[in-house]
């Protein structure tokens, strides 16, 4: 085996390692959820089951796995086994696209390769992201609809109209962030936001060293819509209505149960770690550690080693929003159907429209002499 | 067509785990026992009166309509986002500025009347 065999099954590894590590990730937030929320609602939370109720997890998966296999006969059997696989494919390709740290070099057999820290690296890797993560909407739709239950087709059937409505938010909050750094390759923008923040004004280079140079900065009402449409296309409270409890039961996963479940609760935090990484990519540096990282890359050296440190750094900023994403699902209530159509379509939008128009005539305003006309 | 192998590879992989998921409980789990109760659909506990194959009214077909024309319109404004600065940087950049936001306004415009034509009342 050669020195390209050798890269080959190093991407491999590395393409299986990320996904891993997406997995492994779920029972640690799930047990965060539910710690987090017991703490939120003054309650213990489960506590028994080793040190502080870490282990609780690992006892329900095996207790998942030793659950029987059971499908409703009403349902549609190929729809109703496809929906946990099909849940769980869209998270893991789209978190997959994302760079998690700074790309390394290792020497395989005297030759000098170059690896990056994702499992593949697209020149269109937000624009793949998005359309990969929208896919998640087929689970849902399949779950419903091959369920045959009356509460799945419910769920689903809110799950799809408020997918779509949210994913024009979505999409137009980005067109801001595009604006900005003109490149849909997330190295690129990584990398344009590292240092301290400067830009030009009326020609002239203008440069703030107490603020590192993070899309936020330039983004801020980008931020929050993107952050809001998020919610929305995670499925989390307050827009969780595909499975909201108190009128569905559970939504599109009513029939589901064992490890079946266990496969959508895997999409659905998933899901959320794409838009957590997201969002510390778009508006927060990505690993981009603020006044140290050429400081951390000249005292280690190796680029392997800093890769590492840096990935070390973007998960603390993915961890942060995914506990902000635990908080606020346990701190605001539900909203009514009919709100939330009225919140994506007639407020978000609209307030997505005019930061993309505001943005692109300060970004002509400050970068060119002729101003508009 | 290189770059489409590794998805495909990491497409194949989580496609694998998750059939093998979905296939192990049914190796480990007990055997099956049949109830009534258990093969109804799961409801309110009372026996089901509909079939759930009754229709019911969907007005989200009409949200799925207009998303596909909004969303086409969004994604004609990413490529011109992408180029913006190089338009700018070739003094360009009222001239790439105001085409742009004639399309917006027809964008704005056709929201307003899609609001103002009750395709958005959700009762």
């Amino acid at each position: 085996m050669g020195a390209s065999g050798l890269e080959i099954l190093i991407n491999v590894i590395k393409m299986v390692a990320i996904f891993l590590l997406m997995v492994q990730l779920v029972p640690i937030l799930v047990w965060v959820e539910r710690r987090g929320s017991a703490f939120i609602q003054n309650r213990y939370g489960p506590n028994r089951v080793g040190p502080l109720g870490l282990t609780q997890l690992l006892a329900d998966a095996v207790k998942f796995l030793f659950k029987e296999e059971f499908r409703p006969p009403k349902s549609i059997a190929f729809l109703y086994y496809a929906a946990p696989v099909v849940a769980i494919i869209p998270g893991a390709l789209a978190f997959g696209a994302i760079p998690l740290s700074a790309p390394f070099t290792l020497e395989l057999g005297g030759e000098i390769v170059h690896f990056n820290f994702q499992s593949f690296q697209l020149g269109i890797g937000i624009v793949f992201v998005l359309g990969i993560s929208s896919l998640g909407a087929y689970a849902l739709l399949f779950a419903g609809w091959g369920s045959g239950n009356k509460y799945s087709l419910m769920g689903a059937l809110r799950a799809s109209a408020q997918m779509i409505s949210y994913e024009l938010a979505l999409g137009l909050s980005i067109v801001g962030i595009l604006l900005i750094y003109g490149t849909f390759s997330f190295h690129e923008m990584i990398t344009a936001q590292q240092g301290p923040l400067r830009f030009m004004l009326m020609g002239q280079p203008v440069v703030v060293d107490f603020l590192p140079n993070w899309g936020i900065f330039y983004q801020p009402l980008g931020f929050i819509l993107f952050f809001a449409a998020t919610f929305a296309e995670t499925n989390r409270a307050p827009f969780d209505l595909p499975e909201a409890e108190a009128e569905l039961v559970a939504g599109y996963h009513t029939e589901y149960g064992g490890l079946k479940m266990l496969m959508f609760y895997i999409g659905e935090y998933g899901h959320m770690m794409v838009a957590s990484a997201l969002l510390v990519t778009f508006f927060f540096g990505g690993w981009d550690l603020p006044f140290g990282s050429e400081g951390i890359r000249e005292a280690i050296g190796s680029s392997f080693l800093y890769s590492l440190v840096m990935h070390l750094v973007f998960m603390g900023k993915v961890l942060f929003f995914l506990w902000v994403f635990i908080w606020v699902r346990w701190t605001l209530p539900r909203f009514r159907y009919d709100q939330l159509m009225d919140l994506g379509w007639k407020t978000m939008l609209p307030w997505a429209l005019f930061n993309t128009v505001a943005t692109a005539a300060i970004v002509v305003l400050f970068n060119s002499q002729g101003g508009l006309s | 067509m290189e770059a489409i192998v590794p998805i495909l590879v990491l497409t194949l992989i989580v496609a694998t785990f998750g059939s093998l998921l979905v296939y192990v409980s049914s190796i480990l789990g007990p055997k099956k026992h049949y109830t009534k109760a258990k093969y109804m659909a799961y409801e309110c506990g009372l026996p089901g009166e509909e079939s759930e194959k009754s229709t019911v009214s969907v007005r989200y077909y009409l949200t799925a309509i207009l998303f596909i024309v909004f969303d086409i319109e969004i994604l004609f404004m990413f490529p011109w986002a992408l180029t913006y600065k190089e338009f700018i940087a070739s003094g360009h950049g009222a001239y790439i500025f105001w085409v742009m936001f004639v399309f917006i306004a027809l964008f704005l415009f056709g929201l307003i009347w899609e609001v103002k034509s009750k395709a958005l009342e959700w009762d």
